[in-house]
């Protein structure tokens, strides 16, 4: 039993992680042809047929690029930085559920890795230690613009946590567990946490946004001030794993959006098709149904990114402590209230 | 098992004597996330979930970034700094061996309230009975710890305020 327990959980491990890299690898191309669709243009369509290839090229291109490393006392914090980036934003898919289970082979197959007590918080922990990829990477770097950048992303990341983890904390009253498996059974049929947590889910979604980096956030790559922020003196492959690691945690991040708020694998008559299609059936439509959740938040990144401008800094900063952290603390206290009244 | 904890407590070891020795002032830090880190990993090899990880959000998460920040900022890379005065050393050493002090009679002599939990039977490493023991056998303790975390925020507020008056 053990055995299969190992295969199992190995078999669910490696697939989120070529699932993980397919999703950035295509991401890339998304957002090239939806910013060219957005700006009415044709975007990239040379490498197969509709640019369907182009992700390879892209990658093919970084790999043989000449391998600089600047005149830096810190060669190996300077080899760090990305690895960081990258092992941070492959590790949360861990704790996500992909589906409720499986019947397979006489037994139930969980689709998940791993489900442990307090995922909720260890997502939070990935993410509060994904920062320092950057900051590492910056500073090491040995270049002012670097280090600027270095020190933005990192104030910006602080202060938008604050607010992501209170916003989190009135769903967690509401559904009374931090385990992530728990709140996506918890929305089982049109029960999404998105319909009571309307202002959390808002709040949320802006601090993912300041989390992965994106505009209207990208302070920390302001190609107008900072030549190309942290990544700067970085080429090749190196350089490929930081922008790869951005695709990989939009794609994680859209997914715990879709897992928190909007229903994660379920959807409307889940029931009635477990009973009459059987178990397996449902799920593989449950799973379906997440990715198409996935893909409407990834597009959503860059149909944001591509319409709404960057913020000034200071703009950045009073959004973030005077707006979104009030606002979260008042969300708490009226679901509070709310709860107490209906109980 | 206790090769792992041989294997953790040999890193804690020694990233905690590099955080002191080491010149660079980053270099330090780094090496203290990594003393962070290992910790944490001790507290999951005594099962503590919860513990280990608010352990990374809260050190390694939030304080070393806005110490790295700080030091980055701050730009301390010359070396040879001069050493502080002779009371000042005295006065660092006799306060860390009060705290020791402290710290020690703490472990030795406080009761574990968890016992309790775990003879009804509870699994007294979930958040639940964790909460349980904070909210009801610890409120009171619990209650102080947050007034006195409200007081040190609302002493940085007034000290930022301050010299922003002066100036």
């Amino acid at each position: 039993m053990e055995e299969a327990i190992i295969i199992e959980k190995s078999v669910i491990i490696i697939a989120v992680f070529a699932l993980t890299m397919l999703m950035a690898m295509y991401s890339t191309l998304a957002e090239r042809k939806i910013a060219a669709w957005l700006q009415d243009r044709v975007g990239p369509n040379r490498a197969g047929k509709g640019g369907i290839l182009q992700p390879l090229a892209d990658g093919l291109k970084l790999f043989a690029k000449e391998e600089f490393v600047p005149n830096t006392p810190n060669k190996f914090l300077f080899f760090v930085g990305p690895a960081i980036s990258m092992s941070m934003a492959l590790m949360t898919s861990a704790v996500l559920p992909w589906g409720d289970k499986l019947h397979l082979f006489g037994r139930d197959i969980i689709l998940q890795a791993t489900d442990i007590d307090v995922a909720l918080l260890y997502v939070f922990g990935v993410l509060s230690v994904s920062v320092y990829g950057i900051m590492i990477g910056g500073w090491a770097s040995n270049n002012k613009f670097s280090l600027m950048s270095a020190m933005r992303a990192a104030s910006q990341m602080i202060s938008y946590e604050v607010a992501m983890g209170l916003s989190i904390i009135a769903l967690i009253m509401m559904t009374g567990t931090l385990s992530i498996r728990e709140i996506a059974l918890g929305q089982n049929g049109m029960n999404w946490n998105v319909f009571y947590q309307p202002v959390g889910f808002l709040i949320f979604l802006i601090c993912s946004f300041a989390e992965a980096n994106r505009t209207p956030f990208d302070l920390a790559e302001c190609e107008a001030e900072l030549i190309g922020g942290y990544h700067t003196e970085y080429s090749s492959m190196k350089m490929g794993f930081y922008l790869f690691a951005e695709y990989a945690a939009m794609f994680i991040s859209s997914t715990i959006l879709a897992v928190l708020y909007f229903g994660a694998y379920n959807y409307p008559g889940m029931d009635w098709a477990e009973k009459n299609w059987g178990v397996n059936i449902a799920n593989v439509i449950g799973i379906f149904v997440l990715f198409i959740k996935i893909c409407f938040f990834i597009f959503f990144y860059m149909w944001v990114r591509w319409t709404i401008p960057r913020f000034r800094y200071d703009q950045l900063m009073r959004l973030g402590w005077k707006a979104l952290i009030p606002l979260s603390i008042a969300n708490i206290i009226i679901t509070g209230i709310v709860m107490l009244l209906v109980d | 098992m206790l090769t792992l904890f041989y294997i953790l407590s040999a890193i804690t070891l020694g990233t905690a004597f590099l955080t002191i020795f080491s010149k660079n002032p980053i270099h330090s830090a780094i090496y203290l996330v990594l003393c962070f880190f290992s910790i944490a990993g001790h507290y999951l090899m005594f099962n503590a979930q919860f513990l280990a990880i608010v352990h990374i959000i809260v050190y390694s998460g939030a304080i070393m970034i806005l110490m790295l920040f700080t030091i980055m900022l701050m730009n301390l890379n010359k070396e040879g700094e001069k050493s502080k005065n002779a009371w000042s050393q005295i006065a660092a050493v006799i306060s860390f061996c009060l705290l020791a002090l402290v710290l020690l009679a703490t472990f030795i002599k406080a009761q574990q309230p968890e016992y309790n939990y775990a003879t009804k039977g509870a699994d007294f490493q979930s958040i639940k009975v964790l909460g349980q023991v904070l909210l009801n056998d610890y409120m009171v303790p619990f209650e102080f710890a947050s007034v006195l975390l409200l007081v040190s925020m609302i002493g940085a507020v007034l000290l930022s305020k301050k010299e922003h008056i002066n100036n």
